[in-house]
């Protein structure tokens, strides 16, 4: 049934809008709150897990058949393939979706999307289609920042410590490498990005009653949206290698 | 579960008409039908020769626009905007000139003796000029009719008759239909014609 409504709403959110000029300035809106707003904790997460993975590599492989340069060879992997599409996103349902969420839940029960629908704007259509628009364009971006800044962690492990050296792990990031994963990872960021801001829209836009229920619907958000993203990592992944 | 059960209906332009009835009796249903935000499962709703159910949801929502105005008991005014602003936004989703629909909003808020209000948010409004200003709102496109679920519901007695006399007003200055659902007795008795609903049904 939930999903018959998320179907229903979703055919509402993609029409034409009803004025471009108010869309792209939505747009343009949208992709400061969600998007240019996370580029930090992006970059603060990502060189943390960086510097942890090749930490956690290195000193897990100390076997003497293994070389060392594997170390930057799997942190490479591990970031470009699913940290900074997945589990960065699933960092970002947490924070894009919860703020969709709330955000569409309190005008929902202060009722000015009533308002909005009595003065004769499709509301969905104009409150949803630019953050989805929005997020969906700036995913990538973020995705840049996550894999540069990661593999910049790696590296002060390498400067830093005496784990490993850093052109050991500049070898090993070299090794083997093929460009097509960025594009791949970009890919599977732009449809959690469709997850995130459609299903956090779903449940803020049909919020029935008062603060509470937009708590709750925050909350469910954030854990369809992270299933939902687990769910399409596996199918994406299962498709495209 | 049918809310409405075979609901014949019509309405006059220049007006007054209140719909009364029990709490469940099917008021707020029957006037959101009319109003368009909700479509009936069957049956048709006729404004003049425009049958409103075959009406795409884009066209739709422009009828609505320049068509139907809507007063509801909370009074649904967007808290970021100015008593001034929020007058005028109908009219500039429905595409009149900037210039022209402050003009507009103006007179309507004079109207309603608001004029040293305009430039106060909704927060900073009294409950009877939230009212009077959603009022504004709804006639500011000039629609043909005014659908009001519970206008005065959250209403002093002394705002309430005001509320009240300017419905009136209104319908003798400018021919304005109203419809207006309402559990206050006074103002059903006032208005020219009276509409009970019990279960769904129109009781005679």
């Amino acid at each position: 049934m939930q999903f018959g409504r998320y179907v229903l709403l979703m055919q509402r959110v993609f029409a034409v809008p009803q004025r471009w000029s108010m869309f792209f300035k939505q747009v343009v809106q949208e992709i400061y709150k969600l998007g240019v707003d996370s580029v930090g904790i992006v970059i603060f997460i990502s060189v943390f897990i960086g510097a942890v993975i090749t930490m956690q590599v290195s000193l897990n492989i100390n076997s003497p058949l293994i070389p060392s340069f594997t170390v930057g060879f799997i942190t490479r992997e591990v970031i470009l393939l699913e940290f900074s599409s997945s589990i960065m996103c699933l960092i970002l349902a947490g924070k894009v979706g919860s703020n969709i969420a709330s955000e569409l839940g309190t005008m929902r029960v202060t009722e000015q999307i009533d308002a909005l629908e009595i003065m004769g704007v499709n509301s969905a259509n104009y409150l949803i289609l630019p953050k989805i628009v929005a997020f969906v364009l700036f995913v990538p971006v973020l995705v840049f920042f996550s894999m540069f800044f990661g593999i910049l962690g790696g590296y002060f492990i390498g400067w830093f410590t005496s784990i490993i050296s850093a052109e050991t792990y500049e070898y090993g990031l070299q090794y083997w490498f093929s460009a097509k994963y960025i594009g791949y990872s970009i890919l599977k960021s732009m449809v959690f990005a469709y997850i995130i801001t459609s299903i956090a829209s779903f449940f803020g836009y049909n919020v029935r009653g008062g603060a509470l229920q937009v708590g709750k619907a925050s909350t469910k958000s954030v854990v369809n949206s992270s299933v939902l993203i687990l769910a399409a990592d596996v199918l994406i992944t299962l498709l495209l290698v | 579960m049918n809310v409405l059960k075979g609901i014949d209906l019509t309405i006059e332009k220049g007006e007054v008409v209140s719909i009364v009835g029990p709490s469940g009796a099917g008021k707020t249903t029957l006037l959101q039908i009319l109003g368009t935000l909700d479509k009936p499962d069957t049956g048709i709703v006729h404004y003049g020769d425009i049958n409103v159910n075959q009406l795409k949801e884009k066209d739709l929502a422009a009828f609505r626009n320049k068509n139907i105005g809507f007063v509801f008991q909370f009074h649904q005014l967007l808290p970021e905007f100015t008593a001034l602003e929020n007058v005028m936004i109908p009219a500039l989703i429905g595409r009149v000139r900037s210039s022209e629909a402050e003009k507009k909003a103006k007179e309507i808020l004079d109207f309603l003796g608001l004029s040293d209000r305009i430039t106060h948010k909704p927060a900073e409004l009294s409950g009877g000029e939230k009212q009077r200003v959603a009022v504004a709102r709804a006639l500011v496109n000039q629609p043909e009719v005014i659908f009001a679920d519970e206008p005065s519901g959250s209403l002093d007695t002394q705002n309430k008759a005001e509320l009240h006399q300017l419905f009136f007003d209104l319908r003798d200055q400018f021919n304005q239909t109203f419809v207006i659902v309402t559990h206050d007795e006074a103002l059903a008795k006032l208005t020219d014609r009276t509409i009970s609903m019990k279960d769904g049904q129109l009781a005679i």
